[in-house]
């Protein structure tokens, strides 16, 4: 059924994205920082706040470590949306592709032509032991936070105590993951964190929770990211210059209690929403030019090479190693500084990886530096929510 | 940056615990259950008074082994705003013999003396604050 109704499916097409600066922006509140973002898109898509037929919110800290418990209809009103129909979506870290999906979805089933995916978060709003409770407690709160204090680096190092007893994978290794997404973060205006690092400054900075350390961990960000979606028809009426094709979108989940997990050295979920985003796209990993991963700790970038197919199982580090994922590499990844040091506004980063592919697509606007050489423009950006506890893999094409 | 605070508030929910009084009772006699199906076997740790994988409600109670092998661990050091009178203390997940795994922490063991694939005790124990829980220790 779901083989026969996705040639049902109308083609979508982005036709416009808009990003916030990310940091700690503690100058606006939570709708003026969306605006930041759904500004441009409009702009960039050539179409009036009053077109948008529907917006998925993608955000998670809504009541929690910002104080708006209903952000769809604050940031509708504030930006102009106010009568499109609203939702938000939440899949933790993931919840910027759940509402790219859901717009996409909308779009491709031909219940609406003009719809907008925006991710958001406001992270700064809170002091940082807070802040690293609520996501703590997510998770599964009554088995492994309650009584055991588990924190998000703490489920990300427990997969690198793994990867490193499987495969010897040192804490050199993960260094040079967040030493390379450093280095395209200086390239890049909109990134939290623009400082150029060693390796030595990775292992000599304080353990989070061992074997990772605090330049192994993404920054707690503020920012928002906006995508307006099309449908092929719509994107000819508005005579849009270079559409980008949504080509597949690959889902799936890993369970909610860690220890309940087949491996720790692998996120199940991101090898089955892979394989079903290239399926669906008709590519294959060594067609990707371009990659975003969720690099939310550099463990996690060395998980998403080998479970995206990008190297075999145990030999991300040697990717890394070797340079190939730099720009100007094989395959480079998080050309624009990753999670690790764009940022990591939870609830964005989703739409901002589309953000980001877009403008690589485009041949635009990347500043000098950034722009990945095309060869088959296909681009691929691998959420992930939670600890593997939700993915989706995003396939998009010029 | 000029800001204005909200309202505080505080939340404590209360969460049911009818259904696996049981294990939590347990934990109080040192005991550490988990539940099996018994329409299709299944085996469950944490608990579960319904099957996920059959859809089931009749389930047993089954006292589990307390050897478990570790798989992987942490030690946290950063901690959050409710663990802050706490020390730094490692997570570690363990597999006990019937298959399933546990997460919990690892005591009495310096960060040196842990690695993967060291044998473990699991104990039941109630905290000094009276809350009921459980832990991996040396053998």
């Amino acid at each position: 059924m779901y083989e026969e109704s996705a040639f049902d499916m109308r083609k979508v097409a982005i036709i416009g994205v808009g990003n916030s600066k990310f940091g700690v922006r503690n100058d606006v509140n939570v709708t003026e920082l969306a605006f930041e973002a759904v500004k441009p898109s409009l702009e960039d898509a050539g179409v009036a706040a009053k077109e948008i037929e529907f917006m998925a919110l993608g955000t998670v800290g809504a009541g929690a470590w910002y104080e708006e418990p209903l952000p769809a209809v604050v940031v509708a009103e504030y930006c102009g949306l106010t009568g499109a129909g609203l939702a938000r979506c939440e899949a933790a870290c993931a919840s910027g592709s759940a509402a790219f999906l859901m717009a996409y979805s909308g779009v491709a089933s031909g219940q609406m032509d003009i719809a907008a995916a925006v991710g958001l978060e406001k992270m700064r709003e809170v002091d940082t032991p807070t802040a690293v409770e609520l996501i703590g407690r997510g998770g599964y709160y009554l088995w492994e936070f309650h009584n055991f204090g588990l924190t998000f680096p703490g489920y990300y190092a427990l997969h690198a105590t793994a990867h490193m007893a499987k495969y010897g994978t040192t804490e050199e290794d993960l260094a040079m993951v967040a030493v390379k997404n450093h280095k395209n973060a200086t390239m890049n205006p909109i990134a939290h964190l623009r400082n150029k690092i060693t390796v030595d400054d990775v292992l000599s900075s304080m353990v989070i929770a061992s074997p990772l350390k605090l330049y192994d961990c993404c920054p707690l960000t503020d920012g928002a990211s906006s995508i307006i979606l099309a449908s092929e028809e719509k994107a000819k009426e508005l005579k849009v210059d270079t559409p980008i094709w949504v080509a597949g979108i690959g889902y799936s989940s890993g369970s909610a209690n860690l220890s309940k997990r087949p491996s720790y050295s692998s996120l199940e979920a991101s090898v089955i929403a892979g394989q079903m985003a290239y399926k669906t796209a008709g590519v294959t990993p060594d067609q990707v030019d371009v990659a975003e991963v969720h690099d939310c700790f550099t463990i996690a970038e060395i998980l998403a090479y080998e479970d995206l197919g990008f190297c075999k199982k145990g030999e991300g580090p040697k990717l890394v190693r070797e340079g190939q994922t730099e720009i100007g590499g094989k395959i480079p990844v998080n050309a624009d500084g990753g999670l690790k040091a764009k940022g990591h506004p939870i609830g964005a980063t989703g739409c901002s990886m589309i953000y980001e592919l877009t403008k690589q697509l485009r041949e635009e606007a990347v500043e000098r530096g950034r722009q990945v050489p095309m060869k088959n423009y296909v681009a691929l950006a691998h959420n992930v929510g939670g600890t593997g506890h939700y993915c989706y893999v995003t396939i998009l094409k010029r | 940056m000029p800001t204005i605070k909200t309202r505080p508030i505080t939340l404590a929910q209360e969460i049911p615990i009818s259904k696996t009084l049981k294990f939590w009772d347990g934990l109080k006699e040192g005991k550490v259950y988990g539940t099996k199906c018994l329409k299709c076997g299944k085996l469950y740790f944490p608990p579960a008074a319904d099957c996920g994988n059959c859809s089931s409600s009749e389930v047993e109670w089954v006292e589990l082994s307390n050897e478990a092998e570790i798989e992987t661990y942490t030690y946290i050091v950063v901690r959050p705003s409710s663990f802050q009178n706490y020390k730094p203390y490692t997570v570690a997940i363990g597999r006990l013999k019937e298959g399933v795994r546990v997460l919990a922490w690892l005591t009495g063991l310096k960060l040196s003396e842990i690695k993967t694939g060291i044998k473990v005790k699991l104990i039941a124990k109630v905290n000094q604050d009276g809350t009921p829980t459980y832990e991996f220790v040396p053998f």
